[in-house]
């Protein structure tokens, strides 16, 4: 019980990440209808600005996460403004083709600031446990299951009561009418990015707060952010929130039982769990769990 | 008065659509612009209320105003601010929104005067008001089209563009359209009425305006629109005595006798 425990909280905490991320991912999908993939490049600038301000600078942890987050919404609106938006109109897969030039292109320099050795992000956290029942709970990991929460629920009444949220949402449902009724397209266009880019620098603050720290592979952790919002349904909040928890879980629960039940799969067998879930859940509903069906009069 | 002067439209850089064509909608007034299929009645629409970035279509001469005041350089939020809303062709509402949500977001440039014009809204169409939870995609043709005028509504505009608002509809849902239209002009909105159904925006309309292939070919009011022989042959489907066969009516002869 103590292990199931153990690993449903470490499922949370890999959760929080996840959806932190996936809500990125759907917010920019759900004003643009694009499917971004320079968000793992993102989330690795994120998470080397804190880093570069913590460590670096020595401003703290708080101002870093602060200046982090500011860093990263404006790159992300700059690659907005200066890449996808020329691009509106045209195919989505041209679109989404593009975007993994972006990856490439932010993260390269990035690697290179990174270089070899593992940075630190400064996090006030570190390697910090309360012992609940015999379960050890990780003060990162109550820290990062309480952000995402509240970062979760402040979107959904974003999208649901506001007027910009509205807008947002009439903007992807199609440009042409939302543009008709007096919305500017392309603020709503520089939100999204603006915010995706804030929540993707806290995802990998998050992310590179562990014991592995930041490396050039941290990025790894925003791919798996992808069948997170598959699995939920690209355009849905919800959906990104219970994707993020499936895919955390299963991941956790892999990485404890698996060796126990399933060792003829080999180690490390959870890094690949998320795709298999990703692929059980598309051949059931291929709109994922919470995608919006067309809506047709019948 | 919202006017258009000379306007000339070219898509693609290379299509011209609207070719010097001017008229204009007096306050308080209902004006309808009639016209075949592909007459460029929307590309008209467009230009007014600045979509025609969306179809790659520039305004190449000419002006649109609001009272004077250019208006066709300004972005489409900014000519909404203005008081100039188009109600789209086809509905287009927001199908997985609810009645609600799509009126509120018709409301965005007014946000303010939210409660206010949605009280308006539900007063004109009463059946939007027992379906405001409703998901807007499974509302009948009718009450979509409603919508989309309601939705037009809510940012209180001085002129209101109807696309084609009896599109489809049953004849007894094209009387209830025509009549909430009077009813939406006596309000105080001023509308501009594009039409295939000549009948139905002849009734109500003040002036009418005729395009033929980018021009305006003909103008009158209303009431001598319904009584010449020419649009009541091609548009009102009314000729005196039997059957006539298009074979007999030379094109050429009847473009003649309307630029006379």
């Amino acid at each position: 019980m103590t292990q199931f425990l153990q690993a449903t909280v470490a499922g949370l905490s890999l959760a929080s990440i996840y959806m932190l991320l996936a809500l990125g991912f759907v917010v920019i999908y759900k004003s643009m209808q694009v499917l971004t993939f320079a968000h793992p490049a993102v989330m690795l600038f994120g998470a080397y600005m804190v880093s570069y301000l913590a460590i670096d600078l020595e401003l703290g942890f708080w101002v870093a996460l602060a200046g982090g987050m500011i860093a990263t919404a404006v790159l992300s609106w700059i690659a907005e403004r200066v890449a996808i938006r020329p691009m509106v109109g045209k195919p989505l897969f041209a679109i989404a083709i593009l975007t993994l030039g972006l990856d490439i292109a932010i993260r390269t320099p990035i690697n290179n600031l990174i270089g070899v050795n593992i940075r630190s992000v400064g996090d006030p956290w570190g390697f910090g446990t309360w012992n609940v029942g015999g379960v050890i709970i990780q003060h990162r990991a109550v820290a990062m299951i309480v952000t995402a929460t509240i970062v979760g629920t402040l979107l959904f009444v974003f999208f649901r009561f506001t007027r910009v949220g509205l807008a947002m949402r009439a903007t992807a449902a199609d440009q042409e009418v939302a543009l008709a009724q007096g919305i500017s397209v392309g603020r709503i266009f520089s939100l999204a990015w603006i915010m995706a880019g804030a929540m993707a620098a806290l995802a990998g603050t998050f992310a590179s707060s562990d014991l592995s720290g930041l490396t050039q592979s941290t990025y790894l952790v925003a791919l798996k952010a992808l069948p997170a919002i598959v699995v939920g349904g690209l355009d849905s909040i919800g959906g990104a929130v219970v994707g993020a928890l499936v895919i955390g879980l299963a991941e956790a629960y892999t990485a404890t039982y698996q060796g126990q039940y399933a060792a003829f799969l080999g180690g490390n067998f959870s890094q690949v769990i998320p795709y298999v879930v990703l692929l059980v859940v598309l051949l059931i509903r291929p709109y994922g769990l919470f995608g919006t069906e067309e809506v047709e009069r019948v | 008065m919202l006017e258009v002067a000379n306007l000339e439209v070219v898509y693609h850089d290379v299509i011209l659509v609207l070719r010097g064509l001017s008229f204009s909608v007096p306050d308080g007034k209902i004006v309808a612009l009639l016209g075949a299929n592909g007459a460029g009645k929307t590309t008209v629409l467009r230009a007014i209320s600045g979509l025609l970035d969306v179809h790659e279509g520039d305004i190449t001469k000419g002006e649109v105003r609001v009272d004077g005041e250019p208006i066709h350089k300004l972005r489409p939020a900014s000519i909404v601010d203005r008081g100039v809303t188009q109600v789209m062709e086809g509905r287009r509402i927001f199908a997985q929104f609810t009645v609600d949500e799509n009126l509120r977001v018709g409301a965005h440039t007014h946000f303010s005067d939210l409660e206010k014009n949605l009280d308006r809204v539900y007063e004109l169409f009463p059946i939007l008001k027992e379906r405001r939870k409703r998901t807007a995609g499974y509302l009948s043709g009718g009450e979509q089209q409603m919508l989309a005028m309601g939705r037009g509504l809510m940012s209180n505009p001085r002129y209101l563009l109807l696309d084609e608002p009896s599109l489809g509809l049953a004849p007894l849902l094209v009387q209830q359209i025509r009549d909430l239209i009077v009813e939406i002009n006596r309000q105080g909105t001023s509308i501009l009425l594009v039409e295939q159904n000549a009948t139905m925006a002849l009734s109500i309309a003040e002036h009418g305006y005729i395009m033929e292939t980018g021009k305006i070919v003909m103008d009158k009011p209303a009431t001598d629109l319904m009584k010449d022989e020419d649009v009541q042959e091609f548009y009102l489907g009314l000729h005196a005595g039997g059957r006539k066969s298009f074979r007999d009516v030379k094109h050429y002869k009847r473009r003649k006798r309307w630029l006379s």
